[in-house]
């Protein structure tokens, strides 16, 4: 069966909706269809006259190694970070949830690091892992140089990873939480009297009772990686070193305010965009085939 | 209740929006945009300050933009949506983009429509020809100007029996080697920043960065720094950081080199005379340091350094009352009496003849606290600018000097050789200048 609420008063539900879409307007699809212009035109940096070059940028783009590092680059963090922060998430939420001592407590601060602004994030973490002066310094008072994010490319990745997850994970473990709140205790109770243990009732009965919640985390934590990096690899590595952390988001931002080349960064943001529809796409088209709502 | 909140609101609305136009009665403001930060950045404050106690017409309303590439980009994303300031600060690097925007009123126009008194000849001549057009005019008044020097720590020189700062880069080689022997870990700091080491160097060695005379002379030009003794000099500090006797120093590592210089790491850097003040004030107590003109290899002849820092431009598009108030402001900063507070309490140096000659005049030099500083003026005025000592003028260079150090960080990381790094760095910087050539198309360099 089938309810819905329907509207007979077609202009009164076009005024409600109107607010709402005036913004969609001005702050999505106009931005985007300027975008677009952009990216098929040359933009000078004080304005004015546009000149129309077809695919010039695109081509440019393509055929540009250092572009393809930073595609690389965000592959590859955007995996890490999503497995780090959804993971952590997870087993933090599990153990929240099993009432251990203090747990109230935790559950109240493990939400803050969502509340920190990213620059803020990068800050600290900057300060933590600077090899020289940080807590972490002391790592290379033991092995001089086995930590050092300046120079090394990986170390740098490291970092922004951490960093990132330390902040998504906060987000992910109150939607994990609440999911497992949700899951009947009785079921739970029953799998213990039978005699399976934590990890057991963990990979039998919640995990997969967790599969839509996980399922939309993914989509959310991966976009976000793409999208919404530039803080506090903008605070802590500068996209360095030698473009180890020259992620595509970075890069637009810095090939367009810095190098006042708005046009190939319009280009770019397209292809991002693009990308991210196509990465959502296939989650739903094939990872969602496999999660079962209740 | 909400009601009266309102009310309370709407009354205090009222009164704001009367006391506004009354107070902007007795005084013209108008908005200067700087990006100097920290403690440099304070005192651009001050200066507003003095400005605005020094009289009662006009009204500076100062706002600090965060870095110097963050004024520009903020600067031009105002321009574009109409919320500019009258003024702002630009750095050297920006000059092109400023030349070209049309949306500048240039400082010549300025100057005769508001009566200003400039002596345009009063100008150092590094200084006037670095941000002049091809018919030597400045489109910008010269502001905040330095040049770079070289920071040496006394008493790691003493202990390889030396009182004197390196003459040649050989020696320095030597020394920083020798000190390693005599016990001081880190001889040299140094990070990415391309200004010291590609810009100062090439002009000090009057070498080109680029074809038709370093950009001045055209949009077409293309960098060749990947073919000149700058290679060397960079393979140079590729073997000191392989020998361990320098070290790379930057806020990631958690020290800037500013830093492992005054805390007494590291004992020589590269940096700006602007520092001279910083680095006096925060030296650990009892570190006996000195700055010397730039090293140059000693086959070479020494030529001037260049002029670095930023200049004043004058925006389209605002009332006659804030362009005066502008004009007033810029008058105020050329005062002797004001060039050599900025000058005394920065370590920038003055920008006029006169402004020097009067700080001279009045000892400030000799003052133990300043040694050091008129050696800025003797490197800047070394020689007199020759085509390619004269400056650069590269469309986008902030973006160029972004992929040399991208590339640099690649070379002492030792992913690349130092050699096709540099070379990689130079087929870049071409790219990016034929696209700025292209955004230009048919536009000139005035």
């Amino acid at each position: 069966m089938d309810r819905r609420a329907t509207f007979s008063n077609l202009w009164l539900a076009g005024a409600l909706v109107a607010p709402q879409i005036l913004l969609v307007i001005v702050f999505f699809y106009w931005p985007t269809v300027q975008a677009l212009y952009w990216a098929f035109s040359t933009q000078p940096p004080f304005g004015g006259t546009n000149q129309w070059v077809g695919w010039q940028n695109f081509q440019q783009i393509f055929s540009d190694a250092v572009y393809w590092n930073s595609v690389q680059v965000s592959i590859v963090f955007a995996i890490l970070s999503t497995a780090l922060s959804i993971g952590m998430a997870l087993l933090l939420a599990l153990m929240i949830d099993r009432q251990l001592a203090g747990h109230k407590a935790y559950r109240f601060v493990y939400f803050w690091p969502y509340a920190i602004a990213a620059p803020a994030v990068g800050l600290a973490f900057r300060f933590i892992f600077a090899p020289d002066a940080g807590f972490v310094s002391a790592i290379n008072q033991l092995a001089p140089n086995l930590w050092n994010p300046a120079l090394k490319g990986w170390d740098a990745m490291l970092l922004i990873v951490i960093a990132n997850s330390w902040k998504m994970m906060a987000y992910n473990f109150i939607f994990f939480l609440a999911a497992l709140q949700s899951i009947p205790r009785g079921l739970i109770e029953a799998a213990a009297m039978d005699g399976s243990g934590v990890l057991r009732r963990a990979r039998d009965i919640q995990i997969p009772l967790l599969a839509p919640t996980l399922f939309f985390l993914l989509v959310i934590n991966i976009t976000e990686s793409f999208v919404d990096s530039f803080g506090i690899v903008d605070i802590t590595t500068g996209g360095g070193p030698a473009r180890a952390t020259d992620l595509m988001v970075f890069k637009i931002y810095s090939d367009g305010f810095k190098g006042l080349d708005y046009s190939m960064a319009a280009a770019q943001s397209i292809v991002l965009m693009f990308l991210v529809i196509g990465l959502t796409f296939v989650q739903f088209r094939y990872i969602e085939k496999r999660v079962h709502y209740a | 209740m909400s009601k009266r909140i309102l009310a309370a609101a709407a009354l205090a609305a009222t009164s704001l929006g009367l006391a506004v136009p009354a107070q902007a009665q007795q005084r013209i403001q108008f908005e200067f945009w700087y990006g100097l930060t920290g403690r440099l950045g304070e005192i651009m404050e001050e200066h507003c300050k003095r400005f605005n106690d020094s009289q009662t017409k006009y009204e500076a309303k100062c706002v600090g933009q965060g870095g110097y590439d963050k004024a520009e980009q903020n600067t031009i994303a105002a321009y574009r949506s109409k919320q500019h300031p009258t003024l702002v600060q630009i750095y050297d690097a920006g000059t092109v983009n400023f030349m070209l925007s049309g949306a500048t009123y240039n400082a010549p126009d300025l100057a005769k429509d508001f009566d200003m008194k400039i002596d345009w000849s009063g100008y150092f001549p590094g200084i006037s020809n670095y941000y002049a057009t091809s018919k030597g005019q400045m489109w910008s008044f010269p502001y905040n100007s330095s040049t770079a020097l070289l920071y040496w720590n006394k008493d790691a020189w003493a202990k390889i029996g030396k009182t004197k700062g390196p003459e040649t880069i050989e020696e320095w080689w030597d020394d920083i080697r020798a000190m390693k022997k005599a016990g001081v870990e880190c001889g040299f700091a140094f990070d990415y920043d391309t200004w010291m080491p590609l810009e100062q160097f090439s002009a000090i060695h009057n070498l080109p960065i680029a074809t038709k005379n370093n950009g001045y002379d055209g949009l077409d030009a293309e960098v060749m720094f990947n073919k000149t003794k700058f290679a060397d000099y960079m393979k140079d500090w590729k073997k000191l950081l392989d020998e361990g006797v320098a070290r790379i120093q930057t806020a990631q590592t958690g020290k800037t080199i500013l830093q492992a210089f005054t805390d007494g790491t590291c004992a020589s850097m590269l940096s700006s005379v602007a520092n001279h003040g910083v680095v006096g004030s925060t030296a650990k107590p009892g570190l006996n340091w000195g700055v010397t003109k730039l090293p140059v290899y000693k086959d070479f002849k020494r030529h001037n350094s260049l002029v670095g820092g930023a200049s004043l431009w004058v925006l389209q598009g605002k009332s006659k009352p804030e362009y005066e108030a502008a004009a007033a402001y810029i008058q105020f900063l050329l005062q002797p009496k004001e060039e050599q507070w900025f000058a005394d309490v920065t370590g920038y140096i003055p920008v006029t003849n006169t402004g020097y000659k009067a700080m001279v005049d009045a000892g400030f030099y000799a003052d133990p606290k300043r040694q050091g500083r008129e050696i800025a003026i003797e490197s800047l005025t070394f020689t007199p600018p020759t085509a390619v000592s004269r400056g650069i003028r590269l469309g986008n260079f902030t973006q160029i000097r972004a992929e040399i150090r991208s590339e640099l960080e690649a070379a002492f990381t030792g992913k690349k050789d130092v050699q096709t790094a540099l070379d990689d760095a130079a087929s870049r910087s071409n790219q990016i200048l034929r696209r700025f050539e292209q955004t230009f198309k048919g536009k000139q360099l005035p």
